[in-house]
């Protein structure tokens, strides 16, 4: 007999390293990565070093210090004398809010459009392509100016309205002006007052607990009116007999929230001309308005093909199925389609949000002094914290965006198909 | 031992970067032209004509710093930038300097570490309204909107200004000249305001300059001049010896006219004698030669000429010389000896 000697008694080879398949593609990996961390260490390293160079090393210092600037639209109190890192704030609250409007109503547009481009009317079907290809394919900053530029040429300037040439609209209650659109601002006359917080700071923020109040109510409301449809459900499946609850679940909602608004003392402010400007109402900036137009009017076109695809990508024979079943047009669609093609709309959706809000950035085109105007604007400009500002804002960009996502994301998992 | 060999060249690289940026002059004499950063476009300082040249009050200084270190005025290569991309570009070397009605402010000189040259342009930010508003002073201007080109000290200036006198206004920032004359002329701002010479500037390229007026407030200290980055002191004395070598030549009298026959030979006056190189080596203390004076004169003339061609009272922008004349005729244009 013959023996067999042991086949791998000998140990691990450093050799093996290279020429064993088994290790090969690790060691590879290995040393790319090292190669990567070296490559980002040295660009890092020669950055930091020419910026001692230079004499400005990094630092954040110029955050504390005095903006010295003002800024048109602050939803917070903010004055010259308040730092750098308020104004910054104010500017994130204006990037915010932009966004909001602009997102909002873009998806509403861009739903409404795109089940219209599906339309049987030839017209209307024509004229929505036309709408979507024309914004589509001219960009985004192009419209913006055009919106702008309308705004200030066409409509008549404050001293216009005094002289009569021009007349506020709506029994006196809105101004439109080449400045923007003052309209009625709701106010109350016995309010709850703010709750602030962060004391002195330069996060200080105020709360209205009026909101508060009010948007309580208002979900108390809606929780309330959910519960009347799930009786209404339940009946609907013991019977078969739906009731009548459209009354029920419309006054479980307004009512309660019509009592707080007359107990807080609900009236109007209205704009008034006083000296060179309107006083009073709520003033919605040139700037403001044009970007919140021209970015959803852009994005609702894109968002439009969204939808029309999503609800092409529901099979047909789900719509004739449910025709057949005696399903009317409407629910069909409500109940049918789009919770089929929601699955389909929803994640190219998310990339349409984050881009507008990415977009909101051109904002300094037209003088909105949104997070780029302040922080990566003026800041920039009066600090010379080039590098630093940057970071910063691109810092709070991706934050902005990945709490997009992450709540569309929520959402897409709460529509789409459950696999078994 | 090869994270050292790694380490070293690092250090070797970064000794190569900062020897790099500390020899400017030779790298406009490497490249052949200047790189002057100027305005985005504002009549009589900085304006591209129709042809696509340059001219204008700061375009001179540009083209006679770029006569004495190069021997040609038009060896310019002009970035025009706006009031918020000019420190970036400077500091990032996509300049040699920035000749753009900058005003010199300590945190610039100091904490952006930039070197001023000299003063070119002594100014204070005004304001401009329409006739038709029927104010007459800028404290009258409670509530007010006001266009302000922003990345700008009259940014600061008016919040400054507005804060002091206890009146409100609603600024609208804008990026350059142009954008707010048009939201000015529009009305979607009742007054715009920046330096007085770009007031001046502004007000002459309109349709019907006599509707509009340069209120009678000027609300800051505005010195305006040409600068560099800090750290190559022989780049900063070029160019603060060029431009004082244009106000000394309106002192001492040479013109474009007589620069020629000045320089060609040593005169009576010793010290237009050092300034024209006849005598002496001014310039060869610069890195420069003996004539780099004569030809920076020879090009757009000396500073009182610069002024009247560009700016001055029979030009449409029609500035007086006031706070700018020489300091021999009750102004603050003043250079110091050459000696």
């Amino acid at each position: 007999m013959t023996a067999i000697p042991d086949p791998s008694k000998q140990g691990f080879k450093f050799s093996q390293l290279l020429y064993d398949t088994r290790y090969r593609s690790m060691t590879i990996q290995i040393i790319a990565l090292i190669g990567i961390l070296l490559f980002f260490g040295w660009l890092i390293n020669n950055t930091a070093s020419n910026l001692a160079t230079l004499g400005k090393p990094i630092q954040f210092k110029f955050l504390g210090e005095p903006a010295s600037y003002d800024i048109n639209q602050r939803l917070l109190d903010y004055t010259s004398r308040d730092t750098h890192l308020r104004a910054s704030l104010i500017g994130l609250l204006n990037t915010l809010i932009l966004a909001f409007m602009g997102c909002v109503t873009a998806t509403v547009l861009g739903v409404a459009i795109g089940v219209m481009r599906l339309s049987k009317n030839w017209l209307v079907a024509r004229v929505m392509t036309l709408y979507i290809e024309t914004f589509r394919n001219i960009p985004v900053l192009l419209w913006i100016i055009i919106v702008f530029s309308i705004m200030i040429e066409t409509m008549p300037t404050p001293s216009a309205f005094r002289s009569g040439e021009a007349s506020m609209m709506l029994y006196d209650s809105i101004a439109i002006t080449n400045r923007g659109v003052y309209v009625p601002e709701p106010l109350f006359s016995r309010s709850l007052g703010d709750w602030n917080l962060f004391g002195t700071s330069s996060l200080r923020f105020g709360i209205s607990l009026d909101l508060v109040v009010i948007l309580i109510t208002l979900f108390v409301g809606i929780f309330a009116s959910r519960k009347v449809k799930k009786n209404a459900d339940k009946i609907q499946n013991e019977t078969g007999m739906r009731p009548t609850t459209w009354w029920k679940r419309l006054s479980l909602i307004i009512f309660p929230v019509a009592i707080i608004l007359w107990i807080l003392g609900l009236y109007l402010g209205y704009p008034e001309l006083k000296g060179f400007n309107f006083k009073g109402g709520t003033y919605m900036r040139n700037s403001l308005i044009a970007l919140w137009v021209a970015l959803s009017l852009y994005t609702a076109a894109f968002i439009a093909e969204n939808v029309r695809a999503g609800i092409q990508a529901v099979s047909k024979g789900q719509s004739e199925a449910a025709h057949a079943l005696g399903i009317s047009s409407s629910r069909t669609m409500s109940l049918v389609i789009l919770p089929q093609a929601l699955r389909i709309i929803i994640p190219p959706l998310i990339s349409q949000y984050l881009n507008l809000t990415k977009n909101s950035s051109l904002a300094i085109a037209v003088g909105y002094m949104d997070l780029t105007g302040t922080l990566m604007g003026i800041t920039l400009n009066q600090t010379g914290r080039e590098l630093e500002t940057v970071l910063m804002g691109m810092a709070v960009y991706l934050a902005i965006s990945l709490a997009i996502s992450s709540v569309m994301n929520w959402y897409n998992n709460s529509v789409k198909l459950v696999e078994r | 031992m090869k994270k050292s060999a790694f380490l070293g060249t690092l250090a070797a690289a970064t000794f190569a970067a900062g020897f790099a940026a500390a020899g400017t002059l030779d790298d406009v004499k490497a490249a052949g032209e200047l790189k002057c950063g100027v305005s985005t476009g504002l009549a009589g300082f900085a304006l591209a004509n129709a042809n696509g040249v340059w001219d204008g009050f700061d375009v001179a200084v540009c083209r006679a710093v770029a006569a004495a270190v190069l021997g040609d005025g038009n060896a310019v290569k002009f970035v025009p930038t706006t009031g918020k991309t000019r420190f970036t570009a400077l500091a990032s070397g996509e300049i040699d300097m920035l000749a753009r009605n900058t005003t010199w402010t300590f945190s610039r000189d100091v904490d952006l570490k930039f070197e001023f040259a000299g003063v070119n342009y002594y100014d204070g930010q005004g304001f401009m309204a329409p006739k038709a508003l029927g104010i007459s002073s800028a404290k009258e201007l409670d509530g007010a909107t006001v266009c302000i080109q922003t990345g700008t000290t009259t940014e600061l200036n008016l919040a400054d200004f507005f804060r002091a006198n206890g009146i409100s206004y609603d600024p609208v920032p804008i990026e350059t000249n142009s954008e707010a004359q048009a939201q000015y002329l529009a009305g979607a701002c009742d007054v715009y305001t920046t330096d007085a010479s770009g007031l001046a500037s502004t007000r002459a390229t309109f349709e019907s300059p006599d509707d509009h007026m340069v209120l009678p407030e000027i609300v800051s200290k505005e010195p305006l001049g040409p600068l560099v980055r800090h750290g190559d002191n022989n780049w900063g004395d070029i160019v603060r010896w060029t431009l004082n070598a244009l106000i000394t030549a309106e002192e001492l009298g040479v013109t474009s006219m007589n620069v020629a026959k000045h320089s060609s030979e040593a005169g009576k006056n010793p010290e237009v004698n050092r300034l024209l190189g006849t005598e002496g080596d001014l310039g060869g203390m610069l890195g420069l030669d003996k004539a780099w004076a004569s030809r920076a004169i020879a090009v757009n003339g000396n500073y009182g000429e610069i002024f009247e061609k560009n700016i001055g009272v029979n030009t449409p922008i029609g500035i007086a010389r006031g706070l700018n004349a020489s300091w021999t005729e009750g102004g603050l244009i003043y250079s110091a000896p050459f000696r």
